[in-house]
């Protein structure tokens, strides 16, 4: 089992993600530099947070096209498991792996802050150690992280179940108090068709370690190696 | 990348033609802010007229920014040193060893005059700027934390509407550019402090602080040697931006200031990232022999500063500098302050090493010129020698002011005015009196302003913004899972420093050194930013020189030697100087991170306990009141000033951080917070605010004089702590091996209730959520800002 975690100019939660599969799940992991094509037969993909180019003209937009994606989409295509956190998320949409767009925060501000996420599905790689309307602390750090998609897109998602994670109240209500940035829905976090691929702009690798006000978000990388482990 | 370039032929002198192309007129030495008896220094080390380049030069480092020609002679009386000291002031930012071979390197600058003139870009650029004094030195940066302060943002204060406005926009511009920086360059903001007064209207004060870790061994200085190393520089392409940075922000501001827009450098966190990744890698091939940071006045500063400190000379041929514009002259490129960009002096012959990093991380990197041995700062332009100028001369022989030092004078009266007393002898709403004071915008939550700082960044967050001090652990160092951690936090009460200088100063470094004990780690270093006015008026030297004294002296007791900082003088807009403002940062080590004691009550039918100094409060009942004169309570609810600071004495408030520290490591304590702004009632509200845990309060000791004593005087030295009944006992023991401490059990925490019981009456009673809301909502309601639920809505 190996990961492998993206590494363009500007990530900033490379390291941060590192850390967490190295030092707490305790797995092999490397980094994987934009220009190079090669995905050094890992078995995971992690697309950090940060500020990928810049985020000039669009966030994610120019990292779409780095040599990395594109061995990227075609390891998603053959189901290799991709998770995409803040500006990955970001970068997974302007791919085209995951649906939908993500627009500035309806209160046009940054915001970093806990907040608590509803479980929607157990059905993925993701979220197999999680049980459905579960709720976890675990803190957002974005400017754009305003979820947006067509309604027969959010018709598609929801047929499917392919919402992973929901803004709500610690007890679980999804309600409009607990949506920091006007995000469609309140969605959180999204699956692709396949399963194989999550997007989310919480932050997990923030949310591992008890020191840092909360460990749910191990919880996601946990189900993560659970599931590459019953895949070998 | 270029490969080394020829700088022959090599000119021996500057020419006759060259100084003929201009004279020095008494408007031209004007422009440049130099006075005729410093022109004649300069002809004198010159030995001949200067050209317009070499004038240039000497005008930004002898600006009073670049030279503290009016400071310098002041701060010598700081402490410096302690065993832990690595590296004192002069460098680029001060370096203490904290253990395990971590070595952290610290500092705070300021950022004021660009911040009024263009909010944003001012305090994007000034966090950018004290980013790159960390990593010059090797070290990453771990945290930045921010001390600001504007005039008012209220309706109801007493100003115009334009100046309201402006206020606004200046607090909301200087947010939004220490987040967009910060946040893109990815490093975690920990806090700092927000404070509002009239005073600061048309000068806003932005003191930015950043802290970065480098092991102790690879420590990198700003020091050229080796005679014919090559002289690298990376980063940024030059323009015309910021020219004459350091020389606005060493004059007052007039009418039509704004005009100086173009002098504000525009900062690219993006291109500071790919910097700093690439100058850390740069570093690890061991192919660097010095780096410095081009910030106030650029390539001059950084050349004639390394080759100064090296003892050697250095010759750079501007033709070989990246420009972004066409057409610069030496002048303008000596003087561009362009944004992230650094200088480095290489090994000979390893230069294509620096060359591949710079090429992965997509910067330019290219050969500017030599180290030479005669120490001189020599500049060639078009194959014409710009400047030829001796480094001692721009360093350490700038101009040093003995200024006059005016006799100081208490600016208010000592005793409160008689309708005071009058107020202060009926019964009143303190209920009522608290909200307000939670409601001000000086003790208002300021999560509006941290919530739009990346505080997680680099998961090391064991204390963000809201509390007493930033807290962070050292991956990588004493045992996994009980990592070592470091506690910082920022304080100036520019309030108590008009009242008092000397005093003031003490009680900031006090209190920021009692912020970090109470998180239970020992503060060890501090770093100071002075902001004041115009050193040339007699009465502002008074404030400034007095209150070095106070943070010598309280450095001094308190084991924090000053590792560097910075002076900001000329704060001032239309003749009105600002209140004196020294800021303090001051950092602590923790050995264990996860014995980190929170600020915040965390559950009901906790014991809370007074700490406070065993002495008689006040000697008479007049030094009481004038000290009640400098509180929040006196500014926000009487909207009157006088009398003059809280007492404080050094070796009780040494005392006091040895226990918490004590107490802390013994895991004894449950929350610890200290009494500030707005007294122990303030400080009792904001400590329930998180978990929404009330208090009961009803055993005061019988020294009080009143409610207003009790409730909302501003008393030094004492804290808040709350424990479980067997702690207690514990505590209590250990504070009586303390003669100067006194352990007071005031009362209870509750779940709800708010009660507050002075002399069997009951005079504050609501209950924590219905205390939050004013306390939670002030600042943002004064901004007109929403969020987004209330955007949709």
């Amino acid at each position: 089992m190996k990961f492998g975690v993206l590494v363009f100019p500007g990530s900033n939660c490379d390291h941060d993600t590192y850390h967490v599969i190295a030092e707490l799940a305790h797995q092999p992991v490397t980094f994987l530099w934009h220009d190079s094509p090669s995905l050094e037969n890992c078995d995971a993909i992690l697309v950090p947070g940060g500020f990928a180019y810049g985020d000039y003209l669009r966030t994610g937009a120019i990292a779409r096209f780095s040599p990395v994606m594109q061995s990227v989409k075609k390891f998603a295509a053959d189901g290799g498991l991709v998770l995409g956190i803040c500006n990955g998320f970001q970068i997974l949409c302007e791919a085209g792996l995951l649906p939908g767009a993500l627009m500035r925060n309806a209160g046009l501000k940054y915001i970093c802050k806990q907040v608590w996420l509803r479980t929607e599905t157990a059905d993925s790689p993701f979220t197999n150690l999680l049980t459905p309307g579960e709720t976890l602390k675990v803190p957002i750090g974005h400017m754009e992280g305003n979820y947006f998609c067509d309604e027969s897109t959010l018709a598609t998602l929801r047929r499917d179940e392919r919402i992973a994670f929901r803004y709500a109240t610690p007890e679980g209500e999804i309600t409009r108090e607990a949506n920091p940035n006007g995000s469609l829905d309140n969605i959180a976090g999204i699956l692709n068709e396949g399963r194989n691929v999550l997007g989310m702009m919480p932050h997990p690798d923030r949310s591992s370690e008890a020191l840092l006000g909360s460990a749910d978000g191990f919880r996601i990388f946990q189900s993560l190696t659970g599931a590459l482990a019953a895949r070998s | 990348m270029k490969p080394e370039t020829s700088l022959a032929p090599r000119p021996a002198s500057i020419t006759p033609e060259l100084l003929a192309q201009h004279s020095i007129t008494p408007e031209l030495l004007a422009q440049h802010s130099i006075t005729p008896e410093e022109y004649a220094r300069i002809e004198a080390a010159l030995g001949r007229t200067p050209s317009l380049t070499e004038l240039g030069i000497y005008s930004v480092m002898w600006s009073e920014h670049c030279s503290y020609k009016s400071s310098r002679v002041h701060l010598k009386r700081l402490p410096t040193e302690s065993p832990r000291v690595v590296q004192g002031p002069g460098e680029n930012a001060g370096i203490i060893d904290v253990g395990d071979g971590w070595a952290c390197a610290f500092k705070i600058e300021s950022h004021n005059h660009p911040s009024y003139i263009e909010p944003f870009q001012g305090a994007a650029t000034g966090v950018g700027g004290i980013l790159r004094d960390i990593f010059t030195m090797g070290a990453r940066p771990l945290a930045v934390m921010d001390s600001l302060r504007f005039g008012p943002i209220d309706k109801d204060s007493e100003i115009s509407s334009e100046v309201l406005h402006k206020n606004h926009s200046i607090v909301e511009g200087v947010v939004h550019g220490i987040a967009a920086y910060g946040n893109c360059f990815g490093v975690p903001n920990l806090g700092g402090e927000t404070k509002f007064e009239p005073c600061y209207s048309g000068n806003p004060l932005v003191n930015a602080f950043a802290l970065g870790l480098v092991r102790r061994d690879e420590i990198f200085y700003a020091k050229a040697t080796g005679i014919g190393n090559p002289v690298i520089y990376v980063g940024a392409k030059t323009g015309r931006d910021g020219i004459h940075g350091a020389t606005m922000a060493s004059e007052e501001f007039k009418e039509g200031s704004e005009q100086k827009r173009p002098n504000v450098q525009v900062g690219d966190p993006f291109m500071e990232k790919l910097l700093l990744e690439a100058c850390i890698e740069a570093m690890r091939t061991g192919a660097i022999v010095g780096i410095q940071d081009m910030g106030a006045a650029g390539l001059t500063s950084s050349s004639c500063e390394m080759g100064a400190r090296g003892g050697v000379g250095l010759e750079m041929n501007l033709d070989q500098i990246p420009q972004r514009e066409t057409g610069m002259t030496a002048y303008e490129m000596m003087l561009s302050e362009s944004q992230e960009r650094m200088l480095l002096v290489a090994e000979k012959g390893r230069e294509q090493e620096i060359f591949d990093v710079f090429t992965k991380w997509g910067l330019d990197a290219t050969i500017v010129g030599t180290v030479i041995a005669e120490p001189r700062l020599r500049i060639l332009h078009r194959g014409e020698l710009e400047a030829d100028i001796p480094n001692q001369s721009l360093t350490d022989d700038a101009p040093r002011y003995h200024r006059p030092i005016g006799t100081w004078k208490a600016p208010v009266p000592l005793d409160p005015p008689a309708e005071v007393l009058e107020v202060l002898k009926q019964p009143r709403d303190y209920t009522a009196d608290l909200k307000k004071l939670l409601a001000s915008s000086n003790i208002s939550s300021k999560r509006w302003v941290y919530e739009q700082y990346d505080s997680m960044v680099q998961t090391n967050t064991a204390q963000g913004p809201g509390g007493e001090a930033g807290v962070m652990r050292i991956k990588g160092s004493g045992t996994p899972g009980h990592e070592r951690g470091l506690a910082m936090a920022l304080d100036g009460n520019s309030r108590w420093c008009y009242l008092d200088p000397k005093q003031g100063a003490k009680l900031a470094v006090a209190e920021a050194a009692r912020k970090v004990a109470c998180t239970g780690a020992t503060p060890v270093a501090a770093t100071n930013c002075l902001n004041f006015g115009n050193p040339e008026k007699p009465e502002i030297m008074a404030q400034l020189s007095s209150a070095i004294d106070g943070l010598a002296e309280a450095c001094t007791a308190l084991g924090t030697p000053i590792t560097g900082g910075n002076v900001s003088l000329y704060n001032e807009t239309k003749g009105e100087g600002i209140y004196p403002t020294p800021v303090i940062g001051i950092v602590g080590v923790i050995d264990d991170v996860t014995k980190t004691v929170s600020a915040n009550f965390q559950q009901a039918d906790d014991h809370i306990l007074l700490i406070r100094p065993n002495f008689l409060r006040y000697a008479n009942e007049q030094q009481r009141l004038s000290a009640f004169g400098s509180s929040e309570y006196a500014k926000v609810v009487l909207n009157k000033l006088w009398g003059t600071v809280p007492m404080l004495d050094l070796g009780d408030e040494a005392a006091l951080q040895k226990v918490l520290i004590r107490l802390a490591a013994e895991e004894l304590l449950h929350s610890a917070c200290d009494i500030s702004d707005g007294g122990l009632a303030v400080t009792l509200a904001e400590a329930g605010f998180v978990h929404g845990i009330g208090v009961h309060v009803a055993s005061f000791q019988p020294d009080y004089a009143d409610v207003f004593d009790a409730c909302f005087s501003e008393t030094s030295s004492s804290i808040v702590i709350t424990c479980d009944t067997e702690s207690r006992k514990k505590i209590e023991k250990i504070i009586d091996e303390y003669d100067e401490l006194y352990c007071d059990p005031i009362g209870t925490t509750t779940s709800d209730r708010f009660e507050l019981i002075f002399d069997n009456k009951i005079v504050i009673h609501s209950t924590i959520a219905d205390l939050k809301q004013p306390w939670s909502t002030a600042l943002k309601s004064s901004l007109h800002d929403q969020t987004a639920n209330e955007v949709l809505a």
